[in-house]
């Protein structure tokens, strides 16, 4: 008796919601993990939010929202109170997004960089972040004279070891003698640890440092001891203007007006996406004249055969460390195998943490 | 000339009522701080304080965010009224979630009713433990409890990063940092469907009935409080001070370690970095702010929950940034420690002469 009467209140709570929703104006909602002024990861998503509220829609956002049991609440308030598009901008909001958007069939869920698509209104997307790499791998492989290059890398997670991988094997590409030394900050901000991993780095030789990890703090560190350093996320040059050689940018603008406008229009449809160089959601900083117009010129060009298909990140042959063939001769990596790459290439050094 | 005097005779009513003052206070004062940063203050506070709970579905939310922040307060209630200055809650709680979760993993494809039950004596027993540590060397060793129990909660955190990185972590989840889920028979019962207030309430309200009886009622409730008010007092009338001071300690760890437990077993469902969002620190506001007492705790455990959603609400529809929340809490307390000094002390401004002051 009792339970039915709160099932009918509850379902009569979220009717409410959804009654908003057919009535109000068409409305996006944003989810950050991080605050918007990060200079990375969450900036680069508020940068498209901007630009969709550009394109004359409207938006909400709610920053800093943590990964634990807060994601849900957050999500499921958006849903009610009549946002039509949410878009769940980190891994861990993964299950909370699929949980609401069960409850919410009218709404519809976007989540970044996850992998479950439980309901028909989830889809998820990511860029191919690793497709910049390979050009930081050309660039470094080519500027190094210690023949090490430094990466702070934050979770062994596929797409972080995929981009380890992806450089490394530019690198060795244009300089055979290449190494990777890599730290492991298990973080994605915390300017403090990725200070210290960069120096730490830096004190074994590496010349070139580059960084899975969000906050400027490893091109600042950089900086500061004269070596080469990358941007991440977004364009992190003013940071570090005589040692950042490019940066590779989330560009999340286009991905986001063209769903939110589908949405509106009533054409969205599920999917997964995965977009790189050659649909914008991957793009390159300016590259810093010190690289030389020669290698600028090599770089360019790469960029261009990379977003054109002509040249694959992972084509074979690759070798694992123990020498074991991944990629054969003359094939390329299928995504299936990047989206769970998780061995390191020959010429990483160390161990993936367990 | 500005003299400050104790006062003699402050009003037991006025000391309960100070709490009121203060949040009244703190409202006025996010009211001008919502119109400096110009949004309608009313409007602004409507969505703070009101919008979040009008409906049943926020009304649980609320519960659901105010059950951690009770149990803990209610835990530091006794370390704080007998002066031992347990600061790390959130470390208990960390701990206890990581030997709760420890046992609902080992039981991760199992079923049966026995299974909660064990995850939530492990999580009590783990927050007991953990606050055993400064207690220890506290009384033994002479070391200060508030350093030690404040860096211990680093120590759990980091200990908590390495189990869902490494050991712990979900075979299936390509390496991300979390463990597998756990199975339905160690989670919280629900209490309604399709809301997400769970079973450990009812945790929150038995340790709010059990510390009024401990305070009140037995003869260590009599120690913790005489030696709150007075140590030489206490010694004097031969109280076993060493004994008492691990007695508060494991009651508060035990406390966080079932917040902690409620968290992972209720809302979240496994362990992975982001189990509290420093619930423990929090709860410490939440403590005095009730005024030690259990029941006054109940009623700030809402009040600052509230807080907590009210910025979000506030962040939805009119897009104030979130961190006013903690500025809310912030002034919370501090517009109760100048009430309270207010009530303790006399400001009195005295009037001198010039040649007076000269001289």
């Amino acid at each position: 008796m009792y339970k039915n009467f709160f099932r009918y209140l509850i379902s009569a709570i979220f009717l409410l919601g959804f009654s908003v929703n057919s009535n109000a104006d068409f409305k996006v909602g944003f989810v950050y993990v991080g605050p918007t002024g990060d200079h990375g990861w969450t900036f680069q998503h508020h940068e498209g939010r901007n630009a969709v509220e550009a394109a004359g829609i409207k938006t909400t956002f709610v920053e800093s929202v943590p990964e634990g049991a807060d994601a849900e609440r957050v999500i499921r308030q958006l849903a009610q109170s009549g946002h039509d598009l949410i878009f769940t901008t980190s891994f861990g909001y993964m299950d909370p997004t699929n949980k609401v958007a069960k409850d919410f069939p009218n709404v519809k869920f976007e989540h970044a960089t996850g992998y479950k698509r439980e309901h028909s209104n989830v889809s998820t997307y990511s860029a191919r972040f690793y497709e910049g790499r390979t050009l930081l791998g050309h660039i470094a492989g080519k500027m190094t004279k210690t023949n090490t290059i430094g990466y702070i890398a934050s979770f062994p997670i596929p797409e972080v070891i995929r981009g380890i991988n992806a450089m490394t094997l530019a690198a060795q590409k244009v300089n055979p003698n290449i190494k990777t030394k890599i730290v492991w900050v298990f973080t994605w901000y915390d300017p403090g640890k990725e200070a210290e991993a960069a120096q730490a780095l830096i004190d074994q030789g590496a010349d070139v440092i580059m960084q899975h990890t969000d906050s400027t703090a490893p091109v600042q560190t950089a900086e500061k001891a004269g070596v080469w350093s990358f941007g991440q996320a977004s364009d992190m040059q003013r940071f570090a203007p005589k040692s950042i050689l490019t940066s590779i940018i989330d560009d999340w603008a286009p991905y986001y007006v063209e769903r939110a406008i589908a949405a509106r229009d009533g054409t969205w449809k599920q999917q997964d996406t995965w977009h790189g160089l050659k649909e914008g959601m991957v793009a390159m900083g300016p590259y810093n004249s010190a690289m030389g117009a020669d290698l600028v010129k090599e770089v360019e060009q790469l960029q261009k055969d990379l977003a054109s298909g002509k040249v694959h990140s992972f084509t074979g042959p690759i070798y694992d460390q123990k020498g074991n063939i991944l990629v054969a001769d003359g094939k390329v990596a299928d995504d299936g195998m990047l989206a769970g790459m998780s061995v390191y290439v020959k010429g990483v050094e160390g161990d993936i943490p367990k | 000339m500005i003299k400050i005097e104790k006062r003699n005779d402050v009003p037991m009513a006025l000391y309960f009522f100070t709490p009121f003052i203060a949040i009244i206070l703190t409202i006025l004062g996010g009211g001008i701080i919502f119109y400096i940063l110009g949004f309608n203050p009313i409007e602004a506070l409507k969505f703070y304080f009101i919008t979040p709970i009008s409906n049943l579905y926020g009304f649980s939310e609320l519960l659901l965010k105010a059950t951690p922040l009770c149990l803990i307060a209610i835990g530091l209630s006794f370390c704080f009224k007998s002066n031992n200055w347990n600061i790390g809650a959130e470390g208990q709680l960390t701990f206890g979630a990581i030997v709760g979760g420890g046992v609902a993993l080992l039981f991760y494809n199992q079923e049966g009713f026995y299974i909660l039950p064990l995850v939530i004596i492990a999580g009590a027993i783990g927050g007991m433990i953990f606050a055993l540590i400064p207690a220890i060397l506290k009384t033994y060793f002479n070391t200060n409890e508030i350093l030690v129990s404040l860096m211990l909660v680093y120590v759990s955190k980091l200990l908590l990063d390495y189990l869902v990185v490494g050991p712990w972590s979900n075979p299936e989840g390509f390496n991300f940092p979390e463990t597998r889920q756990f199975s339905d028979s160690s989670r919280m019962p629900l209490l309604f469907e399709g809301l997400r207030i769970h079973a450990g309430i009812f945790l929150a309200l038995a340790a709010v009935m059990l510390s009024w009886f401990i305070l009140y009622k037995t003869y260590l409730g009599f120690q913790i409080k005489v030696s709150g008010l007075s140590l030489k007092t206490a010694k004097y009338a031969g109280f076993k001070g060493k004994t008492m001071i691990l007695v508060v300690f494991m009651i508060s760890g035990a406390c966080a370690g079932l917040a902690g437990v409620g968290e992972i077993t209720g809302p979240i469902g496994q362990l992975h970095r982001m189990i509290s969002p420093d619930y423990g620190f929090t709860a410490i506001i939440v403590a005095f702010l009730g005024r030690l007492n259990p029941f006054g705790i109940i009623f700030a455990s809402l009040v600052v929950a509230l807080t907590y959603l009210g910025a979000e609400t506030a962040q939805i529809f009119l897009q104030i940034p979130k961190y006013t929340g903690q500025v809310f809490q912030g002034m919370i307390l501090f517009f109760l420690l100048a009430s309270d000094y207010l009530l303790f002390f006399k400001v009195k401004i005295l009037n001198l002469k010039k040649n007076e002051l000269r001289h």
